[in-house]
This record gives structure tokens, sequence and C-alpha cells, in this order.
């Protein structure tokens, strides 16, 4: 309670209150009262809030119906399974490239042919290689956490200090033992930075493959909802995918924070 | 903790030429020396002599292209044989190398943890009583970065010492202290060697430094490395700082800066010229 | 000092082992251009093979022959360049409207509390919907396809740098600035004389970052709503169950990203000498 009374009272807060009163009342102003133009045909906040919270809304969609929150799952579930496979196998490969120059030297020239390849690219042939519908949206969005994950581990592995190698073979440590005590825990922040890039990517990701391929989930309905001329509907699954961007990133530091205690040590002893 | 057995180092004509096809650096030519077991040994000379490649290979992180390296006798390097590091030589890196991610006392007990010599439990015991001994309470579950510099390096050297090293290497350990922590530090080592003197390796830049903590004092030139002149600290043990008011001291305080004033000469010269 | 001449070869240390020679094929391995070669040579051969042997799925897709053979017949095709044309033209402007528009923002935000305080929060809530997210309302609102387009691959470069040109210039060591302060620099001195040049570092991380981004939803906005460019020719390839020319496509999208991050690269490196590595 402290803490909000504490922020209620910071001039930060005032501020950013002022910066948000004037976002929504010029997105009023210029749609709703000086009705130019090209503004007019965008919906004003006020009907976009009234449709997401409305019981009976105009569109069949609302934060009261169940088909909303069918589409938030159908989009969670393919993106965070896309995820998931991009941590198991991008995370391996970052540790393994990191940590053998060999097989660096080999895998490594193969990354960077793929990697400059725009992920939303592959849609095209992953709709007709993969078959049903789920497999290549999943797959899609899997290819984009994918790089960005094996590129941070990468680079993680890579700052890892090399005194550390050795002061753990000094005191008698295998291979085993450095995976999981030196190199694991030394890549770690950026291991963790790259899972956040790789998050932001995904749900980009997952939105192409659902406009193009998919079928149900938010990316979808967006779609369909601006075919219909429902653009209170494509307003408030944006602003529902940016929510859902957001949870999953705030998610991803915080397992980050319970993972890396050290860090946090760190930057209180500063 | 008596198990300071033998750890006596000879370097016998070694030798270090990196990259033999290319450029062709000599780093160490014709090195010999040893250190007794039990012997505090600190080599000094100008940077980048190629200290730390006797360092290196008797950790064994480096190998040597000439020359041999015996422990106890024991073949320990030669051109063709090298040992890998183990925890029988362990070493105190420069820039500290305590594992950011494990708390203190999970540091100090990662050694005979990981070689199974001792369990969990009686381990961190242990740890604290090392830490308890030295004066640090209440640092056990910090991790590194809570502790001061000085701190932190002490807790280094009890991670080496719980593996009762045969012989402890330091690569010039305080050089980022300050003149008082550094002080510190001198005396905490100077106490756990009185108390169990085992070998040690001691590289560093600073000559008051040499002196207080050693046996020996080796000089090296410079590039390629040789053994310029080897200087027996004949000081009582055990030492406290009053011992640098005493005439020895003074005398040997300034026959060794007149040798290695003569080597920085030659080194800065040396830097000229690869300028020009 | 002992003499005892080394007659008898002394025993060696148990954990001792022989030095490791680096043989020929090692140090060819070493040489990063080898491996390289390897790897990208047994790329196409297990290409081929997954064809040959019909695995599942990936027998679907073309041998690489023929989409050499399509990429030749690309090549000579003038659409085939306009494509490229429109392509790097769209990511031009919306990457540059982003950049001059991104940088002052960030630098703002950046430097004063109070800006930061109002814009940030709309920032925030504005930055995680996906760029992608935008295409119908940017269809809606620009009069044109083409500025839609624009519209777009700005929001993807947008963000990002003003984020990272926000990150840079709080990042900027305090004592630099009091040393500055100290000298009897101005606000203003400060401003261009160190929080500009103290913050170019992420200006060219965002930049880099921002460029890669552009292009992914430039192709998705080319497929979804767009009339030529390359995004479009590899739909219209998918339309035409074309499977070569996707592939052909996806290459060329690639190279494009290849060529223009390159860029961004060496204009980056130029830009901040006392980063080059001598």
């Amino acid at each position: 309670m402290t803490r909000i009374k504490n922020l209620a009272a910071a001039p930060t807060f005032y501020a950013a209150l002022a910066g948000m009163i004037l976002f929504f009342s010029s997105w009023y102003f210029l749609t709703e009262t000086l009705t130019l133009p090209r503004f007019k045909n965008i919906p004003d906040p006020l009907s976009v809030v009234t449709e997401w919270s409305a019981i009976h809304p105009k569109y069949g969609v609302s934060l009261f119906t169940k088909p909303y929150y069918v589409d938030i799952l159908y989009s969670i579930i393919r993106t965070y399974a896309a995820f998931a496979g991009a941590v198991v196998f991008g995370v391996s490969l970052g540790i393994v490239m990191g940590w053998s120059r060999i097989l660096h030297n080999y895998t490594f020239p193969l990354v960077e042919i793929f990697r400059p390849m725009p992920p939303l690219s592959w849609i095209p042939l992953a709709v007709l290689v993969l078959p049903g519908i789920e497999l290549p949206v999943v797959f899609v969005t899997f290819i984009a956490a994918f790089f960005a994950t094996v590129l941070n581990t990468l680079l993680g592995v890579q700052s890892i200090n090399r005194d550390y190698f050795l002061a753990a073979k000094c005191l008698g440590a295998k291979p085993r033992d450095i995976l999981f005590h030196v190199v694991i825990p030394g890549s770690l922040p950026f291991i963790f930075t790259g899972l956040q890039i790789a998050m932001g990517i995904a749900w980009m990701s997952i939105v192409a493959g659902e406009i193009i391929a998919g079928q149900r989930g938010l990316g979808y309905y967006i779609y369909e909802a601006a075919a219909l001329f429902q653009y209170e509907q494509v307003i408030m699954y944006m602003f529902t995918l940016g929510f859902l961007g957001y949870v999953s990133s705030v998610a991803i530091r915080y397992v980050g924070n319970l993972l890396m205690a050290w860090e946090e040590a760190k930057r209180k002893a500063r | 903790m008596n198990k300071a057995a033998n750890g006596k180092i000879e370097i016998v004509n070694a030798g270090k030429i990196y990259d033999p096809a290319g450029i062709h650096v000599v780093a160490v030519e014709n090195c010999s020396f040893n250190l007794e077991a039990g012997q505090f040994v600190s080599v000094v000379g100008p940077s980048g002599c190629g200290k730390s490649t006797l360092l290196n290979t008797i950790a064994g992180f480096d190998t040597i292209t000439s020359g041999e390296i015996l422990m106890d006798g024991e073949l320990l390097a030669s051109p063709e044989i090298q040992t890998p590091p183990g925890p029988d030589r362990v070493v105190v890196f420069q820039g500290g190398a305590l594992f950011p991610w494990k708390t203190v006392s999970e540091n100090i007990i990662y050694g005979p943890v990981i070689q199974k010599n001792m369990e969990r439990p009686e381990a961190e015991k242990m740890a604290i009583s090392l830490l308890n001994r030295v004066g640090l309470t209440k640092v056990e579950t910090k991790y590194p970065s809570e502790l001061s510099s000085g701190v932190q390096r002490r807790v280094e050297i009890l991670r080496a010492l719980i593996n009762q090293p045969k012989i402890m290497m330091l690569d010039e350990p305080f050089r980022a202290l300050d003149a008082v922590a550094k002080s510190v530090m001198h005396n905490f080592l100077l106490e756990l060697f009185d108390e169990n003197p085992r070998t040690m390796f001691f590289i560093t830049h600073d000559l008051d430094e040499a002196i207080y903590l050693s046996d020996l004092v080796v000089v090296m030139t410079t590039r390629p490395a040789k053994v310029k002149k080897i200087i027996k600290i004949d000081l009582p043990r055990p030492r406290r700082l009053d011992v640098i008011k005493t005439e020895i001291y003074r005398n040997i305080k300034a026959d060794l800066l007149s040798i290695v004033h003569e080597e920085a000469l030659k080194a800065f010269k040396a830097g000229e010229r690869e300028m020009a | 000092m002992s003499q005892t001449s080394v007659s008898a070869a002394p025993p060696i240390h148990p954990a001792a082992v022989a030095v490791k020679t680096r043989g020929a094929l090692y140090q060819l391995t070493e040489r990063k251009a080898l491996p390289g070669a390897i790897s990208i040579i047994g790329f196409l051969i297990a290409w081929q093979l997954s064809i040959t042997w019909e695995l599942p799925y990936l027998s679907n897709i073309p041998y690489p022959k023929d989409v050499w053979d399509s990429l030749y017949e690309s090549v000579l095709k003038s659409s085939y360049w306009n494509d490229w044309k429109m392509s790097l033209i769209r990511v031009f402007v919306g990457f540059t409207v982003g950049q001059v528009v991104g940088i002052p923002l960030g630098l703002a935000m950046g430097a004063s509390k109070t800006i930061k305080a109002l814009c940030f929060p709309v920032f925030e809530m504005l930055r995680p919907i996906p760029p992608i997210a935008w295409i119908p309302l940017s269809i809606l609102f620009w009069p044109t396809e083409e500025l839609s387009i624009y519209f777009l691959t700005f929001i993807g470069a947008f963000f990002v740098i003003v984020l990272n040109v926000m990150q840079g210039v709080s990042s900027i060591d305090l004592s630099v600035k009091r040393a500055a302060i100290s000298l009897g620099a101005s606000r203003k001195d400060i401003f261009f004389k160190i929080m500009i040049p103290g913050s170019l570092p992420s200006i060219v991380t965002g930049m880099t970052v921002g460029i890669g981004v552009t292009w992914n939803v430039l192709i998705a906005a080319e497929m979804i709503a767009g009339h030529g460019g390359l995004g479009r020719g590899t739909w219209e390839a998918y339309t035409n169950g074309n499977l070569p020319l996707i592939l052909v496509g996806m290459v060329s999208i690639g190279f494009a990203g290849y060529i223009t991050s390159s860029l961004v690269r060496v204009i980056g490196e130029k830009a901040m000498p006392w980063r080059r590595k001598f």
C-alpha cells in the first residue's frame, strides 16, 4: 500500500498520467471531434473500450464472451509451444557452439546463412511443406525465436571470463562439471536477454502466421475483423496482443531473476 | 591441515617459443630454478617477460617447448608431456576468479565437493570454520559481488587452500588492491603460510611485497625471460611488519632495486627500438 | 642445487598426458573457411538426399538444382529486379523515417526525466503490440498501399531505435558528464558533445536490430497487403504452387537483408572511429 501511495506522490506519476490522458484525448479528438479525412475511419478510444467491456458486444467479442478467451488461448498455446522449442534447441545449440571451437567453425557459417532471412519469409514454404494448419504457424514462430536464442546463448558462452574455466579445472572439475557450473550459469544473463528478444519476435511471427495461414487466434481475427470493417475489434485485439507480449516478457524477467540471484545481488551492491 | 606433503618444484632449462613456424616469439629461455617444498618463492621481472608462462605450465594451462619441470621428482612438463590442471596445483588469478554465481561458501567447497573428497555438509562446516579463523564472519551466504575486493581475494585463497594443494600459485593477486587492503592481505597470507607452510609461487611487480613475503626472490630478465638473479631472503619467520625497518631488509631492497632497475632500462630501450 | 644429472629418466606425474600436437587436419579445421565450406556442402548434400530418400515432408522441397535453375531464370527477368527495387525502397523509407523520428525522441527521453515520464508509459503501452498487428489499421488509415507499407516498416524500426537510444543515453558514465561540467560545458555542450556521441554505440545497435525487424515486417506486409516486392514475389510463387520460386524468393530476401544490415554496420563503424579495432 505504501508503495502505491509513494507512487502517487511522485511527480513522475502525474507526468505519466498526463501522458496517457494526452494520448487518449488526442486520439479521441482526432477521430471524433475533428473528423479529419483519414482519421474519421478509425474508431475512437471510447467506442473501443465500450465494445471491449460490453456484456452484449456489437461484434460478438468482448471481455465477457467466450470466443475472446478462446482466441487468446489459441495464440498463447502456439506461441509458447514454438518458444519452448526455441529454448530447448536454441540454448543447447548455442552452448555447444560456444563451447567447442570446432563445432562452432562447422555450424556458424550455416547459422549465418539462415539468420538474415526474415523468419516470416518462411511462411509460404512452411505452409506448403508441413501438413495441417497448426504446424506451419508454429514452425515459423519457432524459427523466429530460435535464431535469437542461439545467437545470444553463443554470445553468452563467449562472454564468460576464461579464468573461470581454468579455475574450475584447477579445482578438479571435469567437462560435465564445467558445463553445469561454469558454462550454463555464466551464459544465463545473455540467454535471458535472448529469450526476451525471442519472445518479442515470436509474438510478432504468430500474428503474421495466423493472418496468412491460421485458423482462429488473435492474429487471424484481427484480419477477419478488418475485412468485416469491425475496427473496434481490431484495436481491441491489438491491445490484447500487446498485453500478452508484455506479460510474457515480464514473466521471462521474473524467471530470470529467480535463476540469477547473484545478478540481483550485484545490482544491489552497486 | 598438515598435509604440506612436499611440493618441490624443479624447473630445468625450461624454454618456451610461441608460434615457432610463424612470428617465433621466444618467451622463456633456458630458465632454471627450484622451489623447495614449503618455500615461498616470488618471481619478479618486467611485465610480459614470461613469468606467467612458467606459472601456466606448472598449472597445466600451457606447455614448454624445451627443458622440463618436475614436481617431487615426477615429470610434470616437458616438450612431450603436459599435466592437465588439478587440485594439487591451484592458481589464484590476477583478476580474481571466484564464480560470481556461487555464494562464498559454495565457492570454497567447490573443489572438495566435485572431487568427492567431502560430503557437502562437512565441507560447508569446514568452509565456515576456515572463514571464521581468518576473521570473516557472516559472509558465507553472500555472493562475491557483495564483498570488497580484498575480502574476495581472501575467499579465493581459502578456496584454493581447502584442496590442500602441493603448490599454490598466485599471479599478481593483489595488483588491484589499495595499499591498506594490500597490507592486510600480506599479513593474512603470512599467517596462513606460517601455520602451514606449503610451496608458494608468487608473481608480482611489487618489490616490497616480494621481500616481505618470500624466502626466495627470483628476478627475471626482459624477454626472453631468463633467471637474472636469485636472492635469498634471510628474514626470520614469523614475519611481522616491523621487519621492513631492519638493516637486512633495507639492504636486500637496495640490492633488488638496482638489479630490477637495470632490467627495466633494458626493457625500456627494447620498447623504444620496437616503436622506432 | 643437486647435480644429479638426468641419467635415469624421472618418473612421470600420474596425471600427465602427451602434449597435444596439433596435426595438419586440426590446423585446417582451425581455418574458418574450410569447415564453413564443408558444412555448406554437407547441407546441400543433406538437402538433395532428403528428397531422394523421400523423407517425410522434406521430400516436398524441390531439388537444389531446380532452385538454382529457377534463380538463374529469375535473375534474367526485369520483374525480379523490380521486386528488389520496390522492397529496398520500402525498407529504406520506413527505416529512415524511423531513425529520424526515433533518435531524437530516444535522446529526449534519455536526457530529460520529465519527457521520459510523460512519454514512456504510452510508448510502453504501444511497443509490445506486434508491428504486424498494425497492418489492418495501417491499410485503413493511409490513402495508398505504398504509404501503409512505409508506415508498417517505420513501426518496425521505430520502437527498437527509441528504446536503444534511451538506454544508451542513460548508460553514459556519470563521471564523463561531471568532467564536462567541471570543464565548463553548458547544457547544450553536454547534449551535443557527450549525450550524442555517448549514445552512438546504442544508436548503431538499435539500427542493426531495427533493420532486421524492418525486413521481417516488410515481408509480412508485402505478403498480406502489397503489390510487388520480394515478399509479394514469394507469395505469388506460393499461390502458383511454384516451390523453386518460393526458395528463390527466400534466398533473395535473405541476401537483401544481409546487404542492408552490412551497410548499417559499415556506417556504424565509420561513425564511431574510436570503436574501430586496430
